[in-house]
C-alpha cells in the first residue's frame, strides 16, 4: 500500500466525496482497513447514484425486461433487440442533464458522444440519434442561453460524426429553470453473429487502452450528475469534460474495423468514473482481476497523480481486452487511424483490480466487491394521490372561437414548431433516413435492406407529475402509438428516468410510481425495457424538476414500401379519427393555455383498446390503405388535424361535432389512445365498420378540401399559410432576440 | 463504363453515401481510396465527399487539403480527370486552389439542415449535363461553412465565363436574398472550373437521389458523369 501518502482521511474529505458516514463505515468493513485516497475516489464514483443506481435498484428490479425480440436486456452498456435476418438493433437513452446547465455546449455535446459509445461498443454502427431536451420557462433569463448552447453541442457533436439526428422532443416549463434535462438517445445497427460486450473473461489477456489521451476533465463528474444544484453551481464548471467529435468518429471506424476480425475478448468505454468503472465492469462480469499499470496510460497533461487518472472522465477513450496475439493487428488498425493505443495492464487470476503508478501500488481492492458492494437503499417513499378528473364543460371555451383557439395553440410555447431546433442537426447524413424529424417517429432504412428502424421519445411530465403511475403508462403507450403511425412493429423501450432528491419521501414516490407505470404498460403491450438510466437530484436549492421519465422506443418496419406518415397527400381522400372521444380536458395544453392552470386527473390509458387500435392501424397502413397517420397527442384532434394539413400543404374541410360534450373538448381534448387516418372515401363506411367490430369508436371528421385553408362549418375558414406563419414563427423569433 | 473513386479523409462522413448513390445511379462499382494513399487508381471521376475532415478545427477543408492523396488528385485533375467535390469536398477544392473563392461560416452562424431549391446556370459541366439550363432542382444541404465567398473581380469572372452551376433560388427560379440560405456572394451554390471538368457544390445531391429518400434531383449529377463519359469515348 502507499502508506507514505500525505494525508489522513477526514470526515471531510469523506463528505467531499459524496459518501455519508455509514457508506464510509461500510467501506472500511469492507476493506478492514482505511483506504488510499486513491481507493477513497474508486470507491465513491462506483457508489454514486449515477453508477450504482442506489436509491432505484430496487425498483428497476420490477421492470419487464424480457421477450422473444430481446438479445440483450439492462446490465449491458445498451440494450439490444431483434429485427431478424441477422440484424439487431442496439440502443439507449441516457441523460446529461447537471453538465448541460453548467456548460450547454459540451454538456450536450459529450451527452452526444456518450450515448454512441455505449451503442458501438456492443458492435453497433449507431445510425440514429435522437434527444428529449427540456428547458425553463421561455422568458426565463437563462432559457435562451440553454437552449443555443445545447442544440449546438448536440449538433455540433452529431454533424460531425456523421451519424443522423432524427427526432426527439423540445418542451419548455419553469419547472426546469434551474434543471434543464438532456437526454439523448442512440440507435445503432448490428449483426447478431458480432456482438460484443464486456465481459473480460480469462486470465492473462492484454487489457487495452485506445483513443483519447487522459487529462484532468470531469474528475469527479459522476459525483456531481449524483447531487443536488446549489447557488454555487457555477463553480462546478470545470466537472464538465469536452468532447472531440472528430475523434469519437475515427474511435467508431477504428473499433468497427478491429471488431470485423477476431480479436477482441471484452470491449467497454470509458464513461463516467472513466477508467475505474469500466476495469471493475470488465474484471467483474469476466469474473477475473486486472492489474493496471497507469505509468502507461496516455495522458494529455504532466504529472498526473493515480487519483486523478482513474477518475477523470476524459472523453473518447475505450478499454479493450484483447486475444493474446492479436495486439500487432489492433494497434495498426488505431494507429492507421491515428489514435491512441496502449497495453495498459493484463487480466489475472488474484480477482483484485491492483493499480500500480511509478513503482507504488495506488489500489488494491477485490473486484467483485468493487463491482457489487454498492449500498441499495429502498428509500422511504411517499405515493402521489392523482387529483380528481374534472368535467369538460368546467374548462372554458376558446373567446377567439375554435378555430382562433387552434391558432393561439400552434403558437404557444407547447406546440410551436421545433424546426429551428432540427434544422440545425444533420438528419440525413448516411442516406437512408426516410422519415424526417418533425413526424410521429423518425424511420432509417436498415442499409442495404428493406427494412427500417423506427424511433421515437416521449413523455408528458404535467401528466406524471398529477398522476405518475398513469402519466408513465401514458409516456410509454405514446412512444407505442408514435411507433405504430410510421407503421412499425413496436420492439422494446430505453427508459430516462429524470427525478429530484429521492431522499425526499414524495419525490422517491413519483419514482416508484412511475416505475409502476412502466411495468403496467410495457407488460400489457409486451414492450419490454431493455435499457436505461435514470438521474436524480435534479434540484435546485431544495426544488426539484417535474417527475420526468422520458421514454424512447424503437419499432421495426419490415418493410419501408409500407411507411407512413402524418402529412396529408390524396386529395380526395376523408379523414377519420379512431378512438374514444371523451373531451378530456384536464392537464392539457388546452388547459394550460386557455385557464392559465393545470388540474384535475390527466387523461386515462386503456391499454386494451391502446392494443386494439394500434393492431388496427397497422394493419390499415400495411394494406396500404391510409395515405397519411397521425397519433392524437398535445393539443388533441384539431391540433392534429392542422399538423397533418401543414406538412402535406393540403387544406380540409372539417366536419362539425354532434355529440353530448361541449365543442371546444373534443377539439382539443387529450383523449389517449386515438389516431388520425386519411383514407379513400369510398374505404371510409367499411372501415369505421372495421373499428365497431372491434368495439373502437371511430368517426368521420374532416374531408380533404382541395383548397389550401382549414375550414369548419359555422366557424369559418383559416389560410395554413396563417397557421404556418404562427406555428413556426414563435421559436426563430424567442431565439432571435437575446 | 465509368471509374469513379471516393477520397476518404479521416473525418468524412458522406464518403459511403456518395459511393452508393454514385453505384445505384449509374450501375458502376466505386473505389474508395484512403487519404493517405499517394495515388489515386485510374479514374474518370473523382469525389471529394463531405463531412469534416481533420474535424474541420482549422479552417474547412485546409488540412485535407495537404493530405498525400491530394498531391495526385490535383495532378490528375489538371490532366483531365474530372472532380467534384461535396460539402467539404467543395471547401477542399477551393483550398487546393482548383476552385477560386473560399466558404466562410453561416450567415446565420448555424448549422443548417435542409432542402434548398437551386437553379442551374450551367448544363455543360461534366456533372450536370442531364440538368436543362434554369432548371430548378431540389437537394439538401448540411453545413455550418457554406457561405461562399470570393472577391468580386473573381465573381465577374466566373459569371463572365459561365462558371457558375448552381444558384440557391425560389422554386419559381427567382434568385433574391430570401432564396439564400447562408449569404453566399450572388447566391452561389456551385462552381466549376474552365473546363468544366472540376465541380464544387455546397449541397448533397447524394441526399436525393432515390425516391424513398424523398426525390431524384440529385441523381441526375451521377448520371451527367455516366453521359459524359461515354460521350468522351465517343
Amino acid at each position: 500500500m502507499n502508506d507514505t501518502a500525505p494525508f489522513k482521511i477526514t470526515d471531510e474529505l469523506v463528505a467531499e466525496h459524496g459518501l455519508s458516514g455509514e457508506e464510509y463505515k461500510t467501506l472500511l468493513e469492507i476493506l478492514a482497513r482505511e483506504p488510499s485516497l486513491t481507493e477513497l475516489g474508486i470507491f465513491s464514483v462506483m457508489w454514486s447514484e449515477h453508477c450504482s443506481y442506489k436509491s432505484s435498484r430496487f425498483w428497476l428490479k420490477t421492470l419487464p425486461t424480457t421477450g422473444p425480440q430481446v438479445i440483450q436486456g439492462p446490465g449491458e452498456n445498451a440494450g439490444i433487440v431483434d429485427l431478424g435476418d441477422g440484424y439487431a438493433c442496439v440502443f439507449k437513452m441516457e441523460s446529461h442533464n447537471h453538465p448541460s446547465y453548467i456548460e450547454p455546449y459540451q454538456g450536450a455535446a459529450t451527452g452526444v458522444g456518450g450515448i454512441m459509445r455505449d451503442v458501438f461498443t456492443m458492435g453497433a454502427r449507431p445510425v440514429a440519434n435522437l434527444n428529449a431536451l427540456r428547458f425553463g420557462a421561455p422568458d426565463h433569463p437563462k432559457t435562451k442561453h440553454l437552449v443555443s448552447g445545447v442544440v449546438a453541442g448536440i449538433g455540433g457533436y452529431g454533424n460531425c460524426v456523421g451519424v443522423p439526428t432524427v427526432g426527439g422532443e423540445v418542451n419548455f416549463d419553469a419547472g426546469y429553470n434551474n434543471n434543464i434535462l438532456v437526454n439523448a438517445m442512440c440507435v445503432g445497427l448490428a449483426r447478431t453473429d458480432k456482438i460484443f460486450y464486456s465481459a473480460a473473461k480469462g486470465v492473462g489477456h492484454p487489457v487495452v487502452y485506445v483513443g483519447s489521451k487522459t487529462g484532468r476533465d470531469g474528475i469527479h463528474g459522476a459525483t456531481m450528475a449524483s447531487a443536488e444544484f446549489d447557488d454555487k453551481s457555477d463553480e462546478k464548471r470545470p466537472t464538465v469534460q469536452v468532447g472531440d467529435p472528430f475523434t469519437e468518429k475515427l474511435l467508431i471506424e477504428a473499433c468497427l474495423e478491429l471488431m470485423a476480425s477476431d480479436a477482441i475478448i471484452a470491449i467497454q468505454d470509458m464513461g463516467a468514473a472513466g477508467l475505474t468503472s469500466s476495469t471493475a465492469e470488465m474484471a467483474d462480469k469476466g469474473g477475473v482481476g486486472i492489474a493496471l499499470d497507469l505509468d502507461k496510460v496516455p495522458q494529455r497533461e504532466t504529472n498526473m497523480t493515480a487519483y486523478e487518472m482513474m477518475l477523470s472522465e476524459s472523453q473518447e477513450r475505450m478499454l479493450i481486452v484483447l486475444k493474446p496475439g492479436s495486439e500487432h493487428e489492433a494497434e495498426t488498425i488505431f494507429r492507421k487511424w491515428d489514435l491512441d493505443f496502449a497495453v495498459i495492464g493484463k487480466t489475472t487470476d488474484t480477482g483484485r483490480m491492483i493499480v500500480t503508478h511509478k513503482g507504488n501500488v495506488e489500489a488494491d481492492l477485490p473486484v467483485t466487491v468493487l463491482a457489487n458492494s454498492a449500498p441499495m437503499y429502498e428509500r422511504p417513499w411517499e405515493a402521489t394521490v392523482p387529483p380528481q378528473p374534472i368535467l369538460p364543460e368546467w374548462v372554458k371555451a376558446p373567446d377567439n372561437g375554435v378555430l382562433g383557439g387552434l391558432k393561439t395553440l400552434l403558437a404557444s410555447h407547447h406546440l410551436a414548431s421545433r424546426r429551428w431546433v432540427w434544422e440545425q442537426y444533420d438528419h440525413m447524413v448516411m442516406g437512408d433516413t426516410i422519415v424526417h424529424p418533425g413526424a410521429d417517429a423518425a424511420v432509417v432504412r436498415v442499409h442495404g435492406t428493406d427494412k427500417g428502424i423506427a424511433a421515437t421519445c416521449d413523455v408528458t411530465p404535467r401528466y406524471v407529475t398529477a398522476d405518475p403511475t398513469m402519466g408513465t403508462k401514458q409516456a410509454v403507450v405514446e412512444t407505442w402509438r408514435n411507433l405504430t403511425a410510421v407503421g412499425a412493429d413496436p420492439l422494446a423501450i430505453t427508459d430516462n428516468m429524470n427525478f429530484a432528491n429521492p431522499e425526499r419521501p414524495p419525490i422517491m414516490g413519483q419514482f416508484v410510481g412511475s416505475c409502476q407505470g412502466i411495468a403496467e404498460a410495457c407488460h400489457v403491450l409486451e414492450f419490454p425495457v431493455v435499457s436505461g438510466n435514470v438521474s436524480l437530484y435534479n434540484e435546485t436549492n431544495g426544488i426539484g424538476i417535474p417527475p420526468t421519465p422520458a421514454i424512447g422506443a424503437v419499432g421495426l418496419i419490415p418493410d419501408t414500401k409500407y411507411v407512413s406518415d402524418h402529412a396529408l397527400k390524396r386529395d380526395g381522400d376523408v379523414l377519420i379519427v379512431i378512438g374514444a372521444e371523451n373531451g378530456w380536458l384536464g392537464q392539457t395544453v388546452y388547459q394550460d393555455i386557455f385557464a392559465e392552470k393545470l388540474e384535475g386527473a390527466p387523461p386515462p390509458v386503456d391499454l386494451g383498446d391502446e392494443l386494439k387500435a394500434g393492431r388496427l392501424v397497422r394493419s390499415l397502413i400495411r394494406e396500404q390503405v391510409t395515405s397519411a397517420v397521425h397519433d392524437v397527442s398535445d393539443g388533441g384532434l384539431l391540433v392534429a388535424i392542422a399538423e397533418m394539413a401543414l406538412a402535406g400543404d393540403k387544406g380540409v374541410e372539417l366536419f362539425p361535432y354532434e355529440g353530448r360534450q361541449p365543442t371546444h373538448a373534443i377539439w382539443f381534448g387529450e383523449d389517449q389512445g386515438r389516431y388520425v387516418i386519411s383514407v379513400q372515401a369510398e374505404d371510409a363506411e367499411r372501415i369505421l365498420e372495421r373499428s365497431r367490430l372491434l368495439d373502437l369508436p371511430a368517426r368521420l371528421v374532416a374531408r380533404m378540401s382541395g383548397d389550401d385553408a382549414l375550414t369548419l362549418t359555422n366557424e369559418g375558414s383559416v389560410p395554413l399559410t396563417e397557421l404556418r406563419q404562427v406555428h413556426e414563427s414563435w421559436l426563430p423569433e424567442l431565439m432571435a432576440n437575446p | 463504363m465509368l471509374r469513379a473513386s471516393v477520397i476518404v479523409f479521416p473525418g468524412s462522413n458522406c464518403d459511403r453515401d456518395v459511393k452508393v448513390a454514385l453505384e445505384k445511379s449509374t450501375g458502376f462499382p466505386v473505389n474508395m481510396v484512403w487519404h493517405g494513399d499517394t495515388e489515386v487508381p485510374a479514374s474518370d471521376v473523382i469525389v471529394l465527399p463531405g463531412g469534416f475532415s481533420y474535424g474541420d478545427y482549422l479552417r474547412c477543408g485546409a488540412m485535407a487539403a495537404h493530405s498525400p492523396i491530394m498531391r495526385d488528385v490535383v495532378a490528375k485533375a489538371k490532366s483531365g480527370v474530372a472532380v467534384l467535390g461535396i460539402c467539404n469536398g467543395f471547401q477542399v477544392l477551393c483550398e487546393t486552389g482548383l476552385l477560386p473563392g473560399v466558404l466562410m461560416r453561416n450567415a446565420s452562424l448555424k448549422f443548417m439542415c435542409r432542402d434548398v431549391t437551386l437553379r442551374v446556370e450551367n448544363a455543360d459541366t461534366t456533372f450536370t449535363k442531364c440538368y436543362r439550363k434554369d432548371q430548378v432542382v431540389r437537394i439538401p444541404v448540411a453545413h455550418g461553412d457554406g457561405n461562399y465567398f470570393a472577391d468580386s473581380n473573381t465573381l465577374d469572372e466566373l459569371e463572365g465565363e459561365d462558371r457558375v452551376v448552381f444558384r440557391y433560388a425560389h422554386s419559381d427560379g427567382t434568385v433574391d436574398k430570401a432564396a439564400n440560405p447562408n449569404g453566399s456572394q450572388r447566391n452561389i451554390a456551385g462552381i466549376t472550373d474552365a473546363s468544366n471538368r472540376i465541380v464544387g457544390l455546397m449541397p448533397h445531391p447524394e441526399r436525393l437521389y432515390e425516391l424513398p429518400l424523398g426525390g431524384t434531383d440529385g441523381r441526375r449529377m451521377f448520371e451527367s458523369a455516366l453521359v459524359s463519359m461515354a460521350e468522351a469515348m465517343g
